[in-house]
């Protein structure tokens, strides 16, 4: 009884006596589902073009904040260095699509999958070559991101937000709202949902899919450049975000791999629920729960809707 | 010329369906297994505790894994976390009854991974592909947390990691600080053909054709009158099998005592490799697998500083190992853009060259 009363009843008094805190937690649960969201949509992007499960968009995020420290650490300009480290990502978007993926094409899902598993320890390995392997500092203040925070009052206590966190919100909802336009609007975004439809009908109309994929791999790399600022700007930039960057699969399954709006709903659920329950429900079992939580509340949900909330209807015919 | 099977005329349906019909296979099987065991006497410890002992067990795991992906077609990125049930199973077994030969109780140890794995393959059948990949995360993300935060599984030690206690088999230490690698060798290599003959059964048998239409495609096996959420389910089981008792190996006949992270999600991966480089739905290309996987980077930390040093170049340790792992990602690329089938499919192809060899027109 006491277990029970522990699990369902005093988490819940607690949200009731101190509104306050329940809100600081919410919004700490969204801004790590925010930035859950952006890996998120790296993913996505590539999987939704070239049904490619891309591994390596964890360490893709790591390697252009990388690139991006790296050459202002060189003394050129954020700005220009921010120019060259989106040049790096198009290049490397060019070499994985004409070293990795050409060669492949055709192959069933599972190879191309192992093939960013070994673009991933490609580019841990390059990264930490050239990088060195200790975390570096992001240069946010020369990027003119906003530090500091600002207290509100609410509910008779205080949130407090680091501007920071809004400015990745904002961000991240601006740099969506440009992929959605980009993707129903432009003719580049209807060539990208041809050929995610279906490959063959795309070839057939004249859509080249090798330039496709390295405008996907491209778009994903931007993704990963500002994903990766974001991050560094709240910590460091280092390897450990890597890892992290597999807290995004959840996300993708909750949401379904094809669906963009799905990486950013999913994001949110998954952070929101993941710092609700560590903080209300982690004591009871002794705290850091939340490396699996996330999987199993996306679990719970694919019991239900296999394909996620938002993917494409699975049809099966024999 | 010397890989030819005329001459040999197979007269019943069980000589058909063996699976080393050839006479120069069985002959070519006996003679690895014989130098196999010979490697226990001539082998020097470093070759067996550092190659030879770890190689074997990653074979094992990469068969289970094998089954699991590569005959019934469910991916699974668990491997980690079902290994680690084993070895804590096993070490709570071993701890609690002592008196118990430890081969039984490693042989045990996979049936509490079988439950565990059954137990996270029920979404199974509601999902598949890459959604049931990242489901399996939950498993392995799941058990990794609850090794390091049970203190009962590891029974209260300080430390929070499991230790070989001293183990004798007919007098022999097998397992513990003062076990010799070639002990050890012998009880792993005993124990992995027994479990790879085991594994060659089940594949021939009715339920690896079961796993096969499952993978091949399952509406279709299920119109056939398969039952897919037993067949799923049984996949999960005799997987985690085979896996759990690899885990149980690992930690008492070569590491020596782990912590938590020693299953943590890159052993998962590590597997993987193993199986899908080997080639998928063959068990000798898990053993293929595991040598490439485990002994390259093995290989290539003896031969890149045996390239760079007469050149006069310094290399540290750790670009060493940031070359290692720029090299390890592109030639997992190189192979699989080579044979995304895996070496299993170059040996086949290699033994059907021979066949013709050496006049092949």
């Amino acid at each position: 009884m006491n277990a029970l009363y522990q699990i369902f009843v005093e988490p819940f008094v607690f949200m009731g006596e101190a509104p306050d805190l329940l809100l600081q937690t919410i919004w700490e649960g969204f801004v790590s589902g925010i930035l859950y969201a952006l890996i998120a949509l790296g993913f996505v992007l590539i999987f939704k073009a070239s049904g490619v499960f891309n591994f390596a968009q964890g360490i893709m995020v790591v390697f252009a904040a990388l690139t991006l420290v790296g050459f202002h650490a060189m003394g050129i300009p954020a700005i220009i260095a921010l120019i060259l480290a989106i040049g790096v990502m198009f290049l490397l978007a060019l070499t994985v699509e004409r070293v990795v993926l050409r060669p492949l094409v055709n192959q069933p899902d599972i190879i191309l999958f192992m093939a960013t598993f070994g673009i991933t320890y490609f580019l841990i390995g390059l990264g930490e070559f050239i990088f060195g392997g200790e975390p570096k500092v992001m240069i946010a203040d020369e990027l003119y991101l906003p530090r500091g925070r600002t207290d509100l009052d609410v509910a008779g206590g205080f949130v407090s937000i680091q501007h920071i966190d809004l400015a990745a919100a904002v961000i991240a909802i601006v740099m969506i709202a440009v992929l959605g336009v980009f993707f129903s609007k432009t003719r580049i975004g209807r060539a990208l949902r041809a050929v995610a439809d279906s490959h063959k009908a795309a070839l057939s109309v004249g859509i080249s899919l090798n330039q496709i994929w390295v405008i996907v791999w491209f778009a994903a790399g931007i993704v990963a450049l500002v994903t990766g600022i974001m991050w560094g700007a709240r910590s460091d930039v280092s390897f450990a975000l890597q890892i992290i960057a597999l807290k995004a699969l959840p996300v993708l399954i909750l949401g379904g791999f094809t669906s963009i709006p799905g990486a950013i709903v999913g994001g949110l659920i998954i952070g929101i629920g993941e710092k609700i329950g560590e903080f209300y429900w982690g004591p009871l079992v002794g705290g850091g729960i939340e490396t699996w939580l996330a999987y199993v509340i996306a679990l719970l949900f694919l019991m239900f809707r296999p394909q996620g909330l938002f993917g494409e209807k699975i049809i099966e015919r024999v | 010329m010397i890989y030819r099977e005329a001459g040999q005329y197979k007269t019943s349906y069980a000589a058909d369906m063996a699976v080393f019909p050839l006479r120069q296979d069985r002959i070519g099987i006996a003679v690895i297994i014989a130098l196999a065991y010979s490697m226990a006497y001539f082998g020097t410890d470093f070759l067996l505790q550092a190659v030879l002992i770890p190689f074997l067990i990653f074979a094992l795991a990469a068969i289970g894994l094998n089954l699991m992906v590569g005959y019934a077609g469910l991916l699974s990125l668990g491997t980690g976390g079902f290994m680690g049930v084993g070895a804590y199973a096993c070490y709570k077994l071993m701890t609690a009854f002592p008196d118990v030969n430890v081969i039984v109780w490693v042989l045990m140890s996979g049936f509490f991974s079988a439950g565990i794995g059954v137990f996270f393959g029920l979404p199974s059948l509601r999902i598949k592909g890459f959604y049931l990949a990242v489901a399996t995360l939950a498993a392995q993300f799941f058990l990794q947390w609850s090794f390091n935060r049970i203190p009962w599984l590891v029974n209260y030690n300080i430390s929070g990691a499991i230790e070989a206690p001293l183990r004798t088999l007919f007098g022999t230490a097998i397992v513990g600080p003062t076990a010799s690698a070639n002990a050890r060798y012998l009880v792993v290599l005993t124990l992995v053909i027994f479990l790879t003959w085991i594994a060659s059964n089940i594949v021939h048998g009715r339920i690896g054709r079961q796993w096969m239409a499952i993978r091949d495609m399952d509406i279709a096996a299920e119109l056939m009158g398969i039952k897919l959420l037993q067949a799923k389910l049984l996949s999960f089981a005799v997987s985690s099998y085979f896996c759990g008792v690899a885990g149980a190996m690992l930690v008492f006949f070569w590491l020596g005592g782990a912590e938590y992270n020693v299953f943590n999600i890159n052993q998962s991966f590590l597997i993987l490799f193993m199986v899908i480089i080997g080639g998928l739905g063959s068990l000798i290309g898990s053993f293929f697998g595991a040598a490439l996987i485990f002994m390259m980077p093995i290989g290539l930390g003896i031969v890149l500083p045996a390239i760079f040093e007469p050149l006069g170049i310094r290399v540290g340790a750790e670009t060493i190992e940031h070359l290692r792992f720029m090299i390890l990602g592109a030639l997992i690329i190189f192979f699989l853009i080579v044979e995304p089938h895996g070496l299993a499919r170059l040996w086949q192809i290699a033994k059907q060259k021979l066949r013709v060899w050496p006049f092949p027109y």
